[in-house]
């Protein structure tokens, strides 16, 4: 029988984070470290989805991560959903969406606005979670969520 | 060794006066950063209303002692002499002392030092600072660490909440309502950040909006869903002329500068376009008045000071009073305050 499927092993503890829009994994990846990890990770590039065409996912072993790195990943691939494993058990799945505010995860393109210019911590606010629009909470410039910076 | 007895009893009193005097000082602090004026956008119709009739207390009665043994700094990281001797006459007649700096060339700024340090040293010694800047949110910034008000008297292109004030007090000084005027808007209208900040504010008082401005100068896409989102009513018109100007309450006109333009040949075609003769005001309304933030240049013409319908001088004046009501606003006093003083000067 040909094999038309990609056997990948079952993970016991970790994260898998799936959804990725493909033009994002590899920002994904940069920001997640994952070239620095030592566990065991498993890239998933271009697959078939029902829902997007194609998608691309990750399985990290031994890894869970904190809501300020899941903030940055809302932001990098808004949409993603994540799912938590434990015993190999879903533990916990769910969608990974922008939230309300962005707290020192994003530059402001403004080069007169004064977080450009100060040492502290940039703050948005989401205005429209939909089209992905942020707006700088001190110089009120508009930015799409697309073509941002991490700090 | 641990205390015992009346020693552990006046322990716990000292403690507990620490403890109260730190929540007074947090109540204090937290109070105060809540009055600062950072952007006109933050202030309810009620609140605006408000700001008014302190105002017109002061153009009454301008000259008081009620802020005696105050001090007010003026930072002015941006020269900006007009709005910095509004301010510092404002705090002046009413009795308080006036600290800062009018030019940032003799500040620790060009030293490297950053904004957050300035701003704390100043506030171990006014009780208000009024701050204009070049770098656009430096006032919200200032105001999330200072614990003293701050007052935003400009920062870049992004609000100047004195200015609009000022327009508002002019504006209901001249039509005794801010409600459903007709405020036509002259000029640059993409850049003028008095026509913006004017726009948000008066989005509580039901106005209809004229826009006239040429292409390059229109008013943001921005500011237009702005009225959309609040219901504000505006129209856009190409033309500059007596039958438009005739169904004006206010006539709010703006510099159209040579700089704002990429293409010269541009500016050269429109700049006597939006130019405001005396035989335009052939069919304006009796109540019509014209506004300026100033300075002007030439989009006004001379002859037209002596005309009833000319109000950029007085509206200048207004700015005292405007002044005066936000420096009391911001250190806490009241309307009641103001109406009951006992340090009027006759």
């Amino acid at each position: 029988m040909k094999r038309q499927e990609l056997i990948v092993s079952a993970l016991d503890h970790g994260t898998v984070i799936d959804h990725i829009p493909c033009d994002r994994l590899f920002e994904v990846i940069n920001l997640l470290h994952l070239d620095q990890m030592t566990s065991k990770v498993t890239i998933g590039f271009n697959l078939k989805s029902s829902k997007m065409g194609t998608k691309s996912i990750i399985k990290i072993a031994d890894r869970f991560f904190t809501d300020e790195e899941l903030n940055q990943l809302s932001v990098v691939a808004p949409n993603v959903t994540l799912v938590i494993i434990r015993d190999y058990e879903v533990v916990e799945k769910r969608p990974v969406s922008l939230p309300d505010e962005l707290h020192g995860i994003v530059h402001c393109d403004n080069p007169k606005c004064i977080t450009n210019n100060e040492p502290m911590q940039t703050f948005f606010h989401v205005t429209d979670k939909q089209h992905g629009v942020i707006r700088c909470h001190y110089c009120n410039h508009e930015q799409d969520i697309r073509k941002v910076k991490l700090v | 060794m641990p205390l015992r007895g009346k020693d552990s009893e006046l322990w716990h009193i000292f403690a507990q006066g620490l403890a109260d005097n730190a929540t007074l000082y947090h109540r204090q602090t937290t109070f105060e950063m809540n009055r600062s004026l950072v952007t006109i956008a933050d202030h309810s119709r009620e609140k605006i209303e408000y700001l008014i009739r302190m105002a017109q207390e002061f153009e009454r009665r301008p000259n008081r002692l009620i802020l005696q043994g105050r001090i007010v700094a003026t930072l002015f990281f941006e020269p900006s002499t007009r709005t910095r001797l509004s301010f510092e006459t404002a705090a002046n007649r009413l009795g308080a002392r006036v600290i800062g700096f009018a030019d940032p060339k003799v500040t620790s700024g060009t030293k490297g030092e950053t904004l957050k340090d300035t701003i704390m040293m100043v506030s171990n010694y006014a009780d208000v600072i009024v701050m204009r800047h070049y770098l656009e949110g430096a006032a919200r910034y200032a105001s999330e660490i200072a614990p003293v008000p701050i007052i935003n008297a400009g920062d870049g292109a992004n609000q100047h909440p004195s200015q609009t004030m000022l327009d508002l007090y002019t504006i209901y000084q001249t039509q005794g309502t801010l409600d459903n005027l007709n405020i036509y808007m002259v000029g640059d209208l993409k850049y003028g950040r008095t026509v913006h900040s004017l726009l948000m504010a008066m989005r509580h008082f039901n106005p209809t909006f004229h826009f006239i401005a040429p292409d390059e100068l229109a008013m943001p896409t921005l500011y237009k869903d702005y009225c959309r989102q609040w219901g504000i009513k505006y129209v856009e018109h190409k033309d500059f002329d007596a039958d438009v100007i005739a169904g004006a309450d206010i006539l709010y006109m703006t510099r159209v500068q040579r700089e704002r333009f990429t293409d010269l040949m541009e500016y050269e075609r429109v700049k006597d376009r939006y130019l405001l003769k005396l035989d335009m005001l052939s069919k304006a309304r009796d109540n019509m008045r014209i506004l300026h933030p100033l300075p002007r240049v030439n989009e006004i013409e001379y002859s037209i000071d002596d005309d009833p319908h000319a109000y950029y001088f007085q509206q200048a004046r207004n700015g005292l009073y405007a002044r005066q009501a936000i420096i009391c606003d911001a250190l806490g006093i009241s309307l009641e305050d103001i109406q009951n003083d006992p340090t009027i000067i006759k």
